[in-house]
């Protein structure tokens, strides 16, 4: 098995963790969380797929992707945490709440 | 002074709002007459490019000369210009009901998120790589966001906080396939992409990822358990480009990849869709019967016209570009259609203090405008002639019977009816009169005219057809759709 594959299944087992916690954890900040492990799955199977040829020199397209990317993450975390802190005025708990307020 | 035909439109349509936003956050004094005339000055850039597009077949445009494999591509054809089109005209309605709907500090906030929304639908519809389709989506959404949780309260921060989970979750999931995507062929560019793709076990983990993520965004069922919550709790503005424009964006994404990359590989795939649509339209009328309050009712008609869209799928193969013609169609009509509905119920609810169907009490005498708005914009939802909802429809319902798919057929009409039955229960419910009668509020002619101008849009629709198929034409984006 090579390095990159290695890195891609790490990626790819990851992203499957992230989704699993997503799904389970009810808290806000566990779910923010289980997102930010999720982009980290993608960006680590973008970095390690990078290296596509057998020449030492990876392909640079991807780790521009990432930088994307990881500007984007930390965007939607700062809305997410902030929005949180509103949430958990609101319902008095970090969770969300499925009664309406009628 | 440069020609008209050298006006860099395309650019400018995603430029403009883009400059106006920031400017409306630096001085929110000016945001109002900024967020208005940028929305003209949008609409006089979409004419402009439609005029451009029209003569010179295909718009290409490398940003800042940078060509296509290391660039940014932008990208225009006929299917371009329609979502462009749609998003100028919710947006003029939009703009105009948000100039009296909001108090100067809501405004303040409304108007940066909504040219940037704005920016980011455009830009969207104009990208040509799959990989700037992730970053204008991602822009959508986190504007969109905001823009629910504006107002505050218990419901439209949960459905805020839901809506945001349920989009990053959708995106995530499609950049996984972008990365699969890129690593197989080397490009992420959907023209390159299209000439390089084969048959192979990648391919199909791809279009899995691509496709559930965006589907989730799409909201067809099931994937829809986010949308009620957040598009019924969210202003009325917000709600209405919530249903008529973003969910849209997603599908225009679905759409793309589905003709220039999995159309030549899917088969049963596209049968899953059609009757994921399918169950969609049953499922989203039959709740939207059900729900007692008016913006419930409308958000979870919008679960069942999306179905609409996706019943095309397996009808495509053998019946070719007129049936993508109906589904454009069919999404252009939609969105005019149900933002008039949210903007008129909007009405109702702030003219009443709450949006309970039972308590209509008389809405028809009392708010005449907005009550015809609601039904008008109706008629279109049924898929009633003579308006742009039928023709759709129509196209839809012929090419299933052509072929068939009976089924389907079956459905598309037993939703027709379905749509009828809930249409009429809120229509009944503004003629009669009800025990509690609240102090009523004045709405604003501006909020009024808005909603019935949409709607009246909405009905237009249905004798403009040829002209729109002709634009939809141009560049040839459904050519490669059918084998």
């Amino acid at each position: 098995m090579n390095t990159a594959l290695l890195y891609s299944l790490v990626g790819i087992g990851l992203f499957s963790l992230g989704l699993y916690a997503l799904i389970v954890h009810a808290h806000l900040l566990r779910k923010i969380l289980a997102i930010n492990v999720m982009g980290s799955g993608v960006f680590l199977l973008l970095i390690a797929l990078a290296k596509r040829t057998a020449t030492p020199l990876p392909d640079a397209v991807p780790h521009a992707m990432v930088i994307t990317g990881i500007v984007v993450t930390v965007a939607a975390t700062a809305l997410a945490l902030t929005l949180m802190v509103r949430v958990a005025m609101e319902n008095h708990r970090a969770e969300l709440s499925d009664q309406s307020q009628e | 002074m440069v020609p008209s035909s050298e006006i860099p439109w395309g650019a400018l349509l995603i430029l403009l709002p883009l400059a106006a936003a920031i400017l409306c956050f630096v001085w929110p004094k000016l945001a109002v007459v900024t967020g208005v005339v940028t929305m003209l000055l949008l609409t006089l850039a979409v004419g402009g490019f439609a005029w451009q597009l029209q003569r010179e077949g295909l718009y290409q445009h490398a940003v800042g000369g940078w060509e296509t494999p290391l660039g940014i591509g932008l990208y225009g054809d006929g299917l371009s210009l329609l979502m462009l089109a749609m998003t100028v005209l919710v947006g003029l309605a939009i703009t105009l009901y948000a100039r009296s709907y909001f108090n100067q500090k809501q405004a303040r906030v409304f108007w940066p998120l909504w040219l940037l929304l704005l920016a980011a639908l455009n830009a969207l519809f104009l990208s040509a790589d799959i990989f700037n389709l992730y970053i204008t989506l991602e822009m959508v959404g986190l504007a969109a966001v905001a823009l629910v949780a504006l107002k505050g309260g218990r419901d439209a921060l949960n459905g805020a906080m839901r809506y945001l989970l349920a989009t990053l979750l959708g995106s995530l999931t499609y950049l996984l396939g972008v990365a699969l995507l890129y690593h197989s062929y080397g490009t992420v560019d959907l023209v390159l992409l299209a000439e390089r793709i084969d048959n192979s076990p990648v391919v199909w983990a791809a279009l899995g990822l691509m496709g559930a993520g965006l589907l989730l965004k799409t909201a067809l069922f099931p994937l829809h358990f986010w949308l009620p919550a957040a598009h019924a709790s969210a202003p009325a503005p917000i709600s209405a480009l919530l249903s008529a424009l973003l969910v849209k964006a997603s599908f225009y994404i679905f759409l793309r990849l589905w003709l220039v990359l999995f159309a030549p590989l899917g088969g049963d795939v596209a049968l899953l869709l059609g009757l994921l649509g399918a169950v969609a339209i049953l499922w989203g009328s039959w709740q939207a019967l059900r729900q007692t309050r008016l913006k419930l009712l409308v958000a979870y008609s919008t679960v069942a016209q999306i179905g609409y869209l996706f019943v095309a799928f397996p009808l495509a193969a053998a019946a070719g570009a007129m049936l993508w013609n109906g589904v454009s169609y069919l999404m252009l009509s939609h969105a005019l259609a149900k933002a008039a509905m949210f903007l008129a119920a909007g009405n109702l609810l702030l003219f009443g203090g709450h949006d309970r169907i039972a308590e209509l009490d008389r809405a028809v005498q009392r708010l005449p405008i907005s009550t015809a708005a609601f039904a008008l914009a109706g008629v279109s939802i049924m898929g009633v002639p003579p308006s742009g909802g039928f023709i759709g429809k129509w196209l839809l319902l012929e090419a299933a019977i052509e072929q068939g798919y009976w089924l389907l057929a079956a459905v598309m009409v037993v939703g027709g009816l379905l749509a009828s039955a809930y249409i009429f229960k809120v229509v009944g419910y503004a003629f009669t009169r009800s025990t509690a009668t609240p102090e009523p509020q004045s709405i604003p002619m501006g909020m009024e005219w808005a909603a019935l101008l949409l709607a009246i849009a909405s009905i237009l629709l249905g004798f403009t057809a040829p002209w729109v198929f002709a634009l939809l034409g141009i560049g040839d984006p459904f050519g490669g759709g059918a084998p």
